[in-house]
């Protein structure tokens, strides 16, 4: 019996020829990431377990993102904690202010993960480094004290579910929308414990960043890990962002899979997730009349270059509708300065949006953006839950950039389709 | 090791925002997050929880985010078990590497009412639900698990095989 992608990184890194569903494998770290929520606690796990050095000083990356700049006097501390470990460690990868951006934006922007590499992050999307074609998955506090203090971690390896993509999606229907329709499908747990693998000749016609808010949300189905093969794509953008050395891994032809689902992308309408779970989507056509008070597009889902000129497009020279809120936040230095060069930022400004710079904050309902009672918003990113963007009686939609930026300019749901 | 306490019961899919609100991840004092500990889904919970108590829930219990939050407010605020049919694996990890044990079992999901007095056997896996006078057979552990969690967690699994080399 041959091997998925997910099983043959793993097997390479733990030094097997094989390995099968089931196993547990204790496999080298290419990266361990964490960030401002999550690194405090393991800096305390990794006191007690009486280390002085970090394994590997390239291969630790902490970026302060969640509650930076700072939104409070707590916040400021957990920050203070993460800085000085990182300056006492010497960790190279630590990203201040100025210079960050949302954690999974940032990594492979950088060029610190590529291909064939195996990544563990205190933060459950990490899985979005799958769109490189890596093995990456989130964990808690703990195992990131572990792998700073070894450069291992512990898996049980994973069975996979295979998507065969095939055809070319519609004009504006993205990644999320691909994304979303596919955990509607198979429910927030569809995928748990296992890899998501995504093939096929419909690859092709995804961009890198459509590739990345599509691994992003394998948590979301509950996923271990989202996987994409590598192809010219892929190894333009690795080329373009890195020097490290990468490595492809193909699925063996008589890879074994739980399930194998074939999707045609042409046939995929834009899809919208409802409260208060990300498997409650309807198509475009089904959303019915749903009024909405904020907009909020941004986060490591849909907070990229490609995302923002999605936006720009529909609110070029139009005003958002009265009385709605629309927050944009790019998910990096580097996109927000981009997205300034082209004239970006000044159409959402123009439009009527506030333009921030780059945090995770009104995701989580951290900061900026927090909802009030009853109020509904529209988001590109990646959850719904109650109480996710505030208030535990306020409601979050799901979307892609497009649908929000329409939805923003009339107030309620809307197909970017109506807009043109 | 046997634990025995009074049943919190819940659904499908209790999510990690619910049971520790990111309002709250400021923090990372268990007796802070303890008193909100799944302040979302059921506000009484915090007054209510005894020391020993047990939470039930059916499938993907702590879907979500991997905040470690999660199962350190849980443990802390004196849970002595969790029992689901299945666990968002994040959670999972969590659970073991911080030390609050964890158990999936359909049987036990789908039989026990909040209330029940159940006592919970980790050696041999079995839930023993006193109020209603039925046991229910959950998968015993992985040996690898056990392992960590006899060292009392990953941190101290750790140093123990540091001692070793
Ligand atoms: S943008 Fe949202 S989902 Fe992404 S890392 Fe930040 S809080 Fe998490």
């Amino acid at each position: 019996m041959g091997m998925t992608m997910t099983q043959k990184i793993l097997a390479a890194h733990a030094g097997l020829n094989k390995v099968r569903a089931g196993q547990f494998v204790e496999v080298n770290l290419d990266m361990v990431l964490g960030n401002d929520v999550t690194t405090p606690v393991a800096i305390t796990e990794f006191k007690k377990m009486g280390k002085k050095e970090v394994f590997d000083k390239q291969k630790v990356a902490i970026v302060p993102d969640h509650f930076t700049p700072n939104k409070d006097i707590k916040s400021a501390e957990h920050c203070k904690i993460v800085r000085e470990f990182a300056h006492e460690k010497e960790i190279e990868n630590y990203f201040e202010i100025g210079e960050m951006g949302i954690e999974h934006a940032l990594l492979p922007e950088k060029g610190l993960v590529v291909a064939g590499d195996v990544v563990i992050g205190a933060d459950s999307h990490t899985c979005t480094y799958g769109a490189l074609g890596a093995f990456s998955t989130g964990v808690g506090s703990t195992d990131m004290a572990a792998g700073m203090a070894t450069g291992k971690c512990w898996f049980k390896v994973p069975s996979a579910i295979k998507f065969e993509l095939k055809g070319k999606p519609q004009k504006w229907v993205s990644g999320k929308d691909i994304i979303l329709h596919i955990i509607g499908m198979i429910g927030v747990d569809g995928a748990l414990y296992k890899s998501m693998e995504f093939v096929g000749e419909g690859v092709k016609n995804l961009s890198m960043d459509d590739r990345f808010s599509m691994a992003n949300m394998a948590i979301e189905a509950g996923g271990k890990n989202g996987i994409f093969i590598v192809d010219e794509t892929t190894i333009e953008y690795i080329k373009e962002h890195s020097t490290k050395e990468y490595a492809v891994y193909k699925p063996d032809e008589d890879a074994e899979y739980d399930k194998i689902y074939e999707i045609d992308l042409g046939t995929i309408r834009p899809t919208v997730a409802f409260p208060h779970l990300p498997d409650n989507t309807r198509t475009i056509d089904e959303v019915g009349d749903i009024k909405i008070d904020q907009v909020v597009i941004g986060s490591c889902t849909n907070g990229r270059i490609e995302d923002l000129r999605a936006v720009a497009k529909i609110l070029k020279n139009r005003k958002v509708a009265k009385g709605i809120r629309v927050i944009i936040f790019p998910a990096t230095q580097k996109i927000y300065l981009q997205a300034l060069e082209e004239g970006l930022i000044e159409t959402f400004i123009k439009a009527g949006a506030v333009v921030s710079t780059p945090t995770c904050g009104p995701c989580l309902g951290g900061h900026m953006g927090i909802l009030a009672k009853g109020e509904r918003a529209v988001a590109t990113t990646n959850r719904n839950f109650v109480g996710r963007m505030g208030h535990p009686e306020s409601e979050v939609y799901l979307s892609s950039p497009a649908v929000a930026a329409a939805s923003a300019l009339t107030g309620k749901i809307t197909n970017p389709e109506d807009i043109e | 090791m046997k634990k025995r306490g009074r049943v919190f019961k819940y659904g499908d899919n209790v999510d990690t925002d619910v049971i520790i609100p990111a309002r709250y991840l400021n923090s990372s004092d268990p007796k802070e997050l303890a008193k909100h500990c799944m302040e979302d889904i059921d506000d009484s919970f915090a007054k209510k929880v005894r020391y020993g108590d047990i939470i039930v829930a059916h499938k993907n219990f702590g879907c979500g985010s991997s905040r470690e939050h999660a199962p350190i407010a849980i443990k802390a605020s004196g849970i002595s078990c969790v029992i689901a049919k299945t666990f968002a694996r994040i959670f999972y990890r969590n659970s073991f590497n911080i030390g609050l044990p964890i158990l999936e079992c359909d049987e036990a999901a789908d039989n026990i009412d909040a209330g029940d007095e159940v006592e919970v056997d980790f050696t041999k896996g079995t839930i023993k639900n006193l109020t209603k006078n039925q046991t229910y057979q959950a998968e015993p552990l992985p040996e690898f698990m056990q392992k960590i969690i006899s060292s009392g967690g990953l941190v101290n699994y750790i140093k123990h095989i540091d001692n070793k080399v």
